[in-house]
């Protein structure tokens, strides 16, 4: 019992670190621009991408540097050239504009890669289990991956709440006139928070890249659970969403654990109901349901709790 | 006071204009009575079955969107449940042989997204804004999850297949063919587009309206704007049974792909590109992204890279959507001064094509080079062969391109003078724009 | 307006699709060409194109060319149906379809409500792929035709050989919720229950089909229950994942699968770094020593950069032309009546046979590992320098089951 509650935590902390990593640029993006970027995974691909093709020529460290440089620059163009025209329509056209933005990289990544799975590797240096606990391996790469987390959330709070510049995005965030009027270009400031909520997406694709699969349909497969993350977490808070991962990864991780059962709980449904739905609901097992246990969350936060866990305003 | 008083409930309409109401909708029937007569392929018969579905679809999507300013991710949940009543009911009532014709049974559907509609509607509709779009995209994952949890019901990823030819016949329609399908359809879309705009001429239709543009408006004269949501909402999520039944009588099958989040999110773009903000907007849009969706993959291999450019172009140079663009010239032909700005278009429309061509020659080039490399390279995209290896080719995509783009910037910039002064000229004349 | 945006709208769909004079015989190949599965489908359009290359170069089928007409599903159901409608008005009267068991389903069931309602413009379903047992059994048709060995039939050969290997002892079940998954975990069970008695199964899981993005703490459940074999019918992302956190802990076990082999499962267990620990229940491996498979092999590889996936879609050509050449006509019920009960020599080697009472194809089975290479093994799998190494073969006749399918002929 003791082994099953160790490694489920610390199965659920390095998956939830792992959510946070793929979760904190939409979070910069989304609970500060507002903008509902559907496109975030398809810059998180990107990124795996870059980062798989830059390792190729000059190895992985220089990778983990140039393609979220990379990935941000193309971001910052986004935002300067397509979201700022769309913007003054409204939320619904952003976000169709990322759809379709989506869509494009999707394709384009397909035309460049291919359609196939790369070989994607983990670099050498961290090519090694760290520790191991009740005889299971915890690798190196993914204590690294924890700890970039880590550094990423606790750098974004330092920027945001203690720099010049943290102070001036927040202020254009909520009164853009007045910091125009200050003689700020909030343009910039918007472009400038595109650009690194996209870098910190590629950040996450190059680090995820060789730890899961890095193939064309990656940014499909993830589909909306980053949105989870941040609107549980509460929009506009950055320590909202780091809970909110944690708290994700954690229930998911313990309900995979679980077999239990209405049936198990109950006993067996008698034969007359057998061939009745009622017997799906029955012999569900909670390892079954674990996955899709983040959008009830989800639902019940925002009947219960609209502003999420942590966050200061209705979302 | 007087002015919200005219634009809150219209004058009744002089016999001109409701002549010319009602010769549009009988223009409507006819058009719909001899189309299947020009295109009698099986093909053909089912993309228009299709389009009708998609068109019911999109309208009561833009209920919600256009009419009551509620961004949703889980429409096709009231559809494809709607579907699954409906192939289930077909089961039901061909295994019991009641007397129950085929062309009733989209109203099940329709009665089906009515009900969780308004079991699911209540707490989702209390805000609007993200909460409602993210309840929405969280009860659509978690729908089309459990519907491949629960097989008995759904049938797992396999989905629950019928024979609608096994229903009770009235007037011996067997409804096995196309045609009758098609027909069928065709008078469900009709039916229900015109319940849909009376809706929309309705008191309650007026006061979604309020609820999109002012809700605490609305609360001082006394109604509660989670009322009208959760109304609205209902009569999108009957609409869309209706919709997610018809599709499911014209496939004979009804799996989880209906209730999934491709089938949300092309709804929301067909409402989108057609344009929100008018009632034949969906249409439009349905229309066009039906036939995008089904024939540009016969076209060219990287249709998702040219679906995904046509939505951005869209959403950029085109913000009221298909509609919104035709509608933009109404106070000008209205002054009669759209015969200035028709020259400059044409001007335009050389460059711009040519800058279009451009890109797609140079796409399909450098896609051929990385996806068949080895392969010959005299290729046909878009129904036109040309050798992909060509040198000259390349110099032609990229003059077209840089060229093409050169150009199109100027002269642009002249049509936009020129609407200028069309325009101008129209509010002289005293046309509203 | 909208009159004329509808005749636009026909008219673009409309393109090419008049029926021309049968001077090639079509073959509908239905399957996603974009989309998150497209990666495998192209590689079955790019097997098929080069399977028609083949019998073209022999003079086509009855002399009329063969060619392979691309029709993109994009994995979903309702747009196969489209496409299926598509091809026919294009003059299609075969068509071939892989990938997705409801795709399939759904495939079946309208190629026989068509046939049933347009009678003299039958359609023939092949099916290179789709292994839902349903298909030749509850649910068979006279109109479909599967060449893949279904999943029951995988797993008894799999079990066929397991039963003979005292070292596996705890067995756990890991599979996709979906119907698939299902299937072969009920299976497997039965299965083993009767085969090998003594097998424990310490676990049985189902995990939501491509949601996973960690499976540390499956393996960790894995782990924690002592197995010694895992059997998984998993596939693309879940397989490559699932392989990629076992490496990850450092799990020791033997892996029982149906797909290592498909795109990206051999580079997933190369990075796993599971020498001869993976293996395959399959119809064939470029590595069996057959002459002609083997230069097959050669030719396609020298033209493609993958290998040969599916030695059921060369059984599945070469046995419509020889069916259309016994019948001597290509219409396709006389050629539905040729394959009937047809033998065969099949791609890999031995006989196979298209049984008539459920047209499901029967043919020897491999069992094969992934691992490091000796002289034996010439070819190796997406680069990675291993290659399969042939474990087991179960005979044709070991692999038959009975099935339950009430066959309604025209």
């Amino acid at each position: 019992m003791l082994e099953l509650i160790v490694i489920s935590t610390l199965n659920g902390v390095l998956f939830g670190m792992l959510l946070f990593l793929m979760a904190s640029g939409l979070t910069v993006i989304f609970s500060m621009l507002g903008v509902l970027n559907f496109a975030h995974a398809s810059f998180y691909m990107l990124g795996a991408f870059f980062g798989f093709q830059i390792s190729r020529w000059v190895g992985f460290w220089p990778a983990l540097l140039i393609a979220p440089l990379l990935a941000g620059a193309i971001g910052a163009g986004v935002e300067r050239y397509g979201l700022r025209r769309v913007h003054k329509n409204g939320h619904v056209a952003e976000l169709l504009f990322t759809f379709g933005l989506a869509f494009a990289i999707e394709e384009i990544v397909q035309i460049i890669w291919g359609k196939s799975p790369v070989d994607f590797r983990v670099p050498p240096l961290l090519d090694f289990p760290a520790f191991t606990i009740f005889s299971t391996n915890y690798p190196a790469f993914k204590m690294f991956m924890l700890a970039v987390s880590i550094v990423i959330f606790v750098g974004l709070l330092v920027v945001l709440k203690k720099t010049r510049i943290g102070l001036i995005v927040q202020a254009a965030l909520t009164h853009p006139h007045m910091v125009g009027h200050l003689g700020h270009n909030v343009g910039r400031i918007f472009m400038l928070v595109f650009g690194v909520g996209t870098a910190l997406a590629a950040v996450a694709g190059v680090i995820a890249g060789p730890a899961l699969v890095t193939q064309s349909n990656m940014a499909g497969l993830l589909g909306p659970i980053l949105f989870v993350v941040v609107v549980v977490g509460g929009l506009g808070s950055l320590p909202g969403a780091f809970v909110a991962s944690l708290l994700i990864g954690l229930v998911q991780t313990f309900a995979v654990s679980m077999n239990g059962s209405l049936a198990g709980a109950f006993g067996p449904l008698s034969p007359d109901y057998a061939a009745t739905w009622l017997s799906d609901i029955w012999n569900v097992t909670i390892a079954q349901i674990a996955p899709i246990m983040p959008y009830l969350l989800l639902v019940l936060i925002l009947i219960f709790r609209p502003m999420g866990l942590l966050g200061t305003r209705d979302t | 006071m007087s002015d919200l008083a005219s634009s809150a409930a219209p004058p009744l309409p002089a016999a001109a204009d409701k002549l010319k109401f009602y010769g549009l909708w009988l223009a409507v029937i006819v058009a719909l009575l001899v189309l299947p007569k020009l295109f009698s392929s099986g093909g053909s018969l089912t993309t228009f079955s299709l389009i009708g579905i998609s068109i019911i679809f999109a309208l009561s999507y833009n209920i919600l969107l256009g009419q009551t300013g509620m961004l949703s991710f889980g429409h096709a949940v009231y559809y494809g449940l709607g579907g699954f009543l409906a192939i289930h009911a077909i089961n039901i009532v061909a295994k019991n042989k009641f007397a129950i014709p085929l062309p009733v049974i989209p109203l099940i559907g329709g009665l089906t997204g009515l009900v969780f509609a308004a079991l699911l509607g209540w707490v989702s509709t209390r805000r609007s804004g993200t909460a409602f779009a993210m309840i929405s995209l969280g009860l659509a994952e978690l729908v089309a999850s459990s519907a491949l949890i629960l097989r008995t019901f759904f049938g797992g990823e396999a989905g629950v297949s019928a024979n609608r030819t096994k229903v009770f016949r009235l007037f011996d329609w067997s409804f096995g063919p196309q045609i009758q399908i098609y027909y069928l359809v065709a008078a469900w879309t009709l039916l229900a587009v015109l319940a849909m705009y009376a809706l929309t001429r309705t008191p309650l239709g007026r006061m979604c309206n309020a609820v999109r543009d002012n809700p605490e408006r609305v609360q001082f004269v006394g109604y509660d704007p989670h009322v009208i949501r959760y109304l609205a909402f209902c009569f999108s999520g009957f609409f869309a049974g209706i919709a997610g039944a018809l599709a499911a009588i014209n496939f004979e099958i009804a799996n989880s792909a209906y209730l999934g989040a491709v089938q949300s999110g092309t709804v929301l773009f067909a409402t989108y590109i057609g344009g929100i903000g008018f009632f034949i907007g969906p249409i439009v849009g349905a229309i066009f992204v039906t036939i995008l969706s089904l024939g540009l993959s016969d076209l060219t291999p990287v249709w998702q890279l040219y679906f995904g450019l046509i939505f951005i172009a869209v959403v950029m140079y085109a913000p009221g959507g298909l509609t919104g663009l035709l509608m933009m010239h109404r106070p000008l032909l209205r002054a009669g001064t759209l015969t200035r700005v028709l020259p400059s278009y044409a001007v335009a429309f050389v460059p711009t094509l040519a800058m279009i061509t451009g890109l797609m020659l140079a796409i399909e080039t450098i896609v051929h080079f990385t996806v068949n490399p080895g392969d010959d390279s005299h290729i046909k995209s878009f129904g036109i062969p040309f050798d992909a290896a060509s040198p000259y080719i390349w110099a032609m995509a990229a003059m077209l391109i840089f060229g093409g783009f050169y150009l199109s910037r100027k002269t642009w910039t002249r049509v936009a003078q020129a609407w200028d002064e069309a325009l101008s000229s129209a509010r002289d004349k005293g046309v509203a724009a | 307006m909208r009159k004329l945006a509808m005749i636009a709208a026909v008219a673009l769909p409309m393109f090419g699709t008049a029926a021309f004079a049968q001077e090639t015989v079509k073959i509908g190949y239905i399957d996603p060409l974009s989309g998150g599965g497209a990666s495998v489908g192209e590689v079955g359009y790019k097997t098929f194109q080069f399977l028609a290359d083949e019998l073209n170069a022999k003079g086509g089928i009855l002399g009329k060319k063969v060619e392979i007409v691309p029709l993109d599903n994009k994995t979903n159901p309702q747009e196969s149906l489209i496409q299926a409608q598509k091809a026919i008005d294009a003059g299609v009267r075969y068509v071939t379809q892989g990938n997705g068991s409801s795709v399939a389903g759904a495939l079946s069931d309208f190629v026989t409500k068509f046939n049933d309602r347009n009678p003299g413009k039958e359609v023939l379903y092949f099916n290179y792929a789709a292994v839902d047992p349903v298909l030749t059994n509850d649910k068979c048709s006279f109109w479909h035709f599967r060449w893949d060995a279904n999943s029951d039939i995988k797993m008894e050969a799999l079990t066929n050989y397991m039963k003979g290997v005292p070292a596996i002892k705890k067995v756990y079940l890991i599979n996709q919720d979906y119907s698939f998954g299902e299937s072969v975990r009920t299976t497997a069970k039965k299965m083993l229950a009767s085969k090998r008695p003594d097998i424990q199964v310490v676990g049985d899981e189902l995990h939501p089909l491509l949601k996973i993005t960690d499976f540390a703490p499956y393996i960790a459940k894995i782990k924690a229950s002592g197995a010694d074999s895992v059997i998984t019918g998993n596939w693309g992302q879940d397989f490559a994942l699932l392989l990629k956190a076992a490496a990850d802990a450092g799990l020791k076990v033997n892996w029982y699968t149906y797909y290592a082999g498909g795109t990206g499962g051999p580079t997933a267990v190369k990075q796993a770094n599971l020498n001869h620990q993976v293996f395959q229940v399959g119809e064939g491996i470029p590595n069996i020593d057959h002459k002609p498979s083997q230069e097959f092999e050669k030719a396609l590889r020298a033209k493609y950069d993958f290998s040969l996936f599916y030695p059921r879609a060369v059984n599945e050509m070469r046995m419509f032309a020889a069916a259309a050449e016994k019948a001597k006509s290509l219409d396709p019920v006389k050629v539905a009546a040729a394959l009937e009960g047809m033998e065969w020599d099949v791609f890999n080697g031995g006989k196979g046979v298209m049984r008539k009472s459920d047209h499901q194809f029967f043919q020897p089975m491999y069992i094969s590992s992934l691992g490091e290479r000796s002289e034996k093994e010439p070819f190796d799998e997406e680069k990675t320098g291993w290659g399969w190494k042939m474990v087991a073969k179960i005979d044709t006749a070991a692999t038959e089951l009975p099935t339950t399918c009430k066959m309604e002929r025209p």
